[in-house]
């Protein structure tokens, strides 16, 4: 059973108490509990089982601007005084920083919306296995798939955030995740490709055959691709794709690349940086959210921000310690944005496809090249070459490449967004990028 | 050596029994202890950004049946918990009937000292240093906008209790020093990014101010990229500099070699073993050995000592690397390649220190024979999709060449190329072998861990380059 917030409450306050004894100015303590069961399949049977049950406290201790923190598993009494006092005595020979303090008391969240994350179902393993032999059956049905894997895991977490200027809050959540990658395999090649559900209510989450199913295809589709010449090429990619621009761009705009001035956005606030139909939302108190928050991980409370509107940047994600930098009130997205999506486009995926007579439509990115202290990007891709709106063929071994300063401004987005993830985004077309293959 | 459970209620002969008692009947499993501190210190805009410590006890219990894998980990050192986790492996277990294989082979090598990192400097020393690399930097030049760098620290200690009673232990020091830098001229911003490290104290890496080549590394890199041009787009030669470079071949051929893809048939090299993969005159291996390297281990997550595993040998495909449970199904032993970030993960084969051998040739001569293509110095990740063996890595510096001489630098961008068939396209093979800084950290089904590469220059004839330039 996961532990209850008096537990972790009672800890919370043994290690502000202890800190404060010590002689700390403030202190800030988090605990969480989490424990998560994994059952995978392989080919139709059992391959593996993995419970895991975590336990873990964080604590930042200041005297005056010093600051230091100290994280442990070890929530015995004794192992955290030995860790409070090296953390208070860090902290005495840590130099001073302006910047260091709590949050500003009056930001701090006061009424704690209940948001629906929390299911208390629990699936027992045998259920977990009969949904993936469900799944796997329909996914291995064409001869083409060669290996199917499977897992599905359980999730259920809980933590108290507190700190000495009296704030003590936290709640529970749960997520349930089913995927499926299968293998398919023809004379030419060999290719994988995946599908997967996670939702915090087990009644959310896709059904086998459906997921399944859908793995099967997408993986079957991917058999004998081709390399395709260098050219400049319209790119549509694919909603699992398109997302990643919008976690690009929140990293961009987090307040501690801005204050550190390494993001292209810097200086960007109130200037258009996407074409001006371009709309995007952080939104943290959507009901069963993947990504929703009742505060930050400072304990700042979280209200929708509306980061572009008609293209225009109207906010950083700010926390406490870089918003000071910046002289901005923290907006409560220490940790990152919440659930993060871009607003619907006006034209439906079948008119995108044939709004140029060749198009190339990513379903797959692989490296880390985006660099967003200049903005540069470069990734191996892999999908389909479309020509007058029909799928041609698939394609892979090319990449392909632009700078987001220009590909924001070249964004056209589809009508079709759903709330699968925590960051969201419609199919998403972009103009004018450089695809190098033969 | 480490107590684990000495401050539980847990004695040696309790979990003795209970490990005993729970995989009499499996093929294989083991209790696995571990205990690690940490640290982190980091400089950043100008000031200590941040000073973390952490510590952190745990077990993780795993039973084997034949292909079936049952583990379940805990942070909770007690007789309950401990009892809790072998009812859930046996609830996964159910009508097993196994014979433990007790083997396991012994060493007396050890490839670093027990030490602890973390207290062999004081923490007033480290954050000299960093403040020095800060002062350093900022003053060199004046087009200097940011500066971070950081100190991590780590000792792990292990203990691995097999059915029986066989216990076997390691404690395993591991440093990172980073510098990275970023210059701004002319409205241009670029990052150069720098760090050594691997398995000895801070000082030893840090003796006659060698902080300060660190610096000059990373602001040389982002230098060079201030005045560089777009890549160009589409295939052509490109030469690979010796050292890090080498993530080629961890990417392009190493993921493909690890034993359970390829057990289970979904890498693009499982039905290649004996055969040509490579051209005449490339030889990897994959090396557990190296004595103090980052990807070094005296003995691998399982228990098993490590060793220098022959990969390729003049270009034939001789061994994939294997843990215990993937040799068992492949009927083979395994190459001490069992590991896990930490008792929270399941072991996988992994790579440790994978490194093609020198062959003859030299940098200049590879140069001088490309009419149009790039030389690739510097690298930041890399990616690899097993199934179809496409991989990708991104160069960090890098030059155009024109008609054998090396020209501007290019931007930073993505080369891909195809795993099984990239290695025949090697058509030189330098003799400047080279181990990169100590700084890699492999990912792989979620799971990080410390590995090392090395490789000569070499030139390659066709490959993919993911620049923006037609």
């Amino acid at each position: 059973m996961i532990k209850d917030q008096e537990y972790l409450k009672s800890k919370a306050s043994y290690c502000l108490d202890l800190a404060k004894k010590l002689g700390v100015t403030d202190a800030s303590v988090t605990v969480g509990n989490s424990i998560s069961e994994t059952v995978s399949f392989r080919n139709k049977v059992l391959d593996e089982s993995n419970r895991s049950d975590s336990l873990a406290v964080s604590i930042d201790t200041y005297l005056g601007k010093k600051k230091s923190s100290i994280s442990s598993s070890n929530l015995l009494e004794e192992n955290l005084k030995i860790l409070i006092e090296k953390c208070f005595e860090t902290t005495k020979i840590t130099p001073e920083d302006e910047f260091n303090s709590l949050p500003d008391k009056e930001l701090l969240a006061k009424n704690v919306k209940d948001l629906n994350l929390y299911d208390q179902s629990h699936i027992e393993n045998e259920k977990k296995i009969d949904y993936l032999k469900e799944l796997e059956e329909i996914a291995s049905i064409d001869n083409k798939i060669i290996n199917t894997e499977s897992g599905f895991t359980e999730n259920k977490s809980n933590f108290i955030l507190a700190n000495s200027d009296g704030f003590c809050n936290g709640y529970k959540s749960s997520s349930f995740t089913a995927s499926c990658v299968a293998v398919a395999k023809d004379d030419n090649s060999m290719e994988r490709d995946y599908e997967f559900t996670s939702k915090c209510h087990l009644n959310d989450i896709s059904n086998p055959l459906e997921l399944g199913k859908i793995a099967a295809e997408q993986t079957i589709k991917k058999l004998s691709p081709k390399k395709i010449g260098s050219d400049k090429l319209s790119i549509i990619f694919d909603k699992r794709i398109s997302k990643g621009f919008l976690s690009s761009f929140a990293g961009a705009i987090s307040a501690s690349s801005i204050a550190r001035g390494t993001s292209f956005l810097k200086d960007k606030l109130n200037q258009q940086i996407f074409s001006n139909s371009i709309n995007v939302i952080d939104k943290p108190d959507l009901i069963k959210g993947m990504g929703s928050k009742c505060f930050d991980s400072e304990g700042v409370k979280t209200d929708t921000l509306k980061l572009v509107s008609n293209g225009i940047l109207n906010n950083y994600l700010v926390d406490t310690y870089n918003g000071k930098k910046l002289n901005l009130k923290s907006n409560g997205r220490c940790g990152g944005s919440t659930n993060l999506y871009f607003e619907n486009g006006n034209i439906d995926f079948d008119n995108l496809l044939k709004s140029h007579s060749k198009i190339l439509y990513v379903t797959e990115t692989i490296g880390h090249g985006a660099n967003l202290v200049t903005g540069d990007y470069s990734v191996g891709a892999t999908g389909f070459l479309v020509e007058d709106g029909k799928f041609k063929y698939p394609v892979n071994e090319i990449t392909i490449a632009g700078n987001f300063k220009e590909m924001f401004k070249n964004i056209t987005l589809a009508n079709d967004l759903e709330f699968k993830y925590s960051v969201n985004s419609p199919t998403m077309m972009i103009d004018g990028m450089t695809v190098a293959g033969k | 050596m480490s107590n684990f459970f000495d401050k539980s209620d847990l004695t040696r002969k309790d979990v003795d029994e209970i490990v005993s008692d729970t995989l009499k009947n499996c093929d294989d499993g083991e209790l696995y202890f571990e205990d690690s501190k940490s640290e982190s210190i980091v400089l950043d805009d100008n000031k200590i950004k941040s000073s973390n410590y952490s510590s952190d006890l745990g077990f993780g219990f795993r039973a084997i049946s034949d292909e079936v894998v049952a583990y379940s980990h805990s942070n909770e050192i007690s007789k309950d918990s401990l009892k809790n986790s072998a009812k859930s492996l046996q609830s996964t277990l159910k009508s097993i009937k196994g014979i433990y294989n007790h083997e396991i082979p012994k060493t007396n090598n050890k490839f670093y000292d027990d030490i602890n990192p973390i207290e062999q400097k004081t923490l007033d020393a480290k954050l000299e240093v960093l403040n020095k690399v800060n002062d350093y930097l900022r003053k060199k030049d004046s087009t200097v906008k940011q500066v971070t760098a950081s100190f991590s620290g780590e000792k792990k200690s292990i203990e691995i209790i097999r059915s029986g009673g066989e216990a076997l232990t390691d404690v395993r020091p591991l440093i990172r020093f980073n510098v990275s830098v970023m210059l701004e001229k002319n409205g241009r911003k670029e990052t150069g990014v720098y760090g050594i490290g691997g398995r000895q104290s801070y000082d030893d890496y840090l003796k006659n101010d060698n902080w300060k080549n660190v610096c000059e590394e990373a602001l040389r890199i982002a230098s060079v990229n201030l005045d560089s041009k777009p890549a160009p787009a589409g295939e052509m030669k490109v030469v690979l500099g010796p050292g890090w470079p080498a993530i080629l071949i961890h990417e392009a051929i190493g993921h493909g070699l690890e034993g359970d893809f390829n057990r289970k048939k979904t890498s693009a090299f499982h039905d290649l073993m004996g055969q040509k993969v490579a051209s005449e005159g490339v030889t990897i291996v994959d090396d557990g050995t190296i004595d103090k390297r980052r990807g070094s281990l005296t003995i691998d997550d399982e228990g098993t000592p490590t060793e220098r595993t022959v990969l390729i040998e003049n270009g034939i495909l001789k061994n994939f690397m294997q843990d215990r449970l993937n040799a068992r199904l492949m009927n083979t032993k395994s190459t001490g390649s069992g590991r896990r970030e930490s008792y929270k993960h399941i072991v996988l084969p992994r790579m440790r220190n994978t490194m093609m051998l020198s062959g003859k040739q030299t940098q200049d001569e590879m140069i001088k024979s490309v009419d149009k293509g790039i030389f690739a110095v510097s690298f930041g990740g890399g990616q690899v999709d097993i199934t179809s063996g496409k991989f990708v890595f991104n160069c960090t510096e890098a030059y155009e060449i024109n008609n054998g001489k090396i020209g501007s630098p290019i931007k930073g961008a993505t080369l891909i190329g195809d795993g099984p068939s990239i290695l025949k396209e090697v058509s030189m093979v330098g003799n400047d072998m080279m181990m990169d800084p100590g700084i890699g950290t492999c990912g792989k089904a979620g799971q990080g861990v410390p590995v090392g590469v090395a490789q000569p220059s070499i030139l390659i004839d066709k490959m993919t380059v993911g620049g923006t330039k037609l």
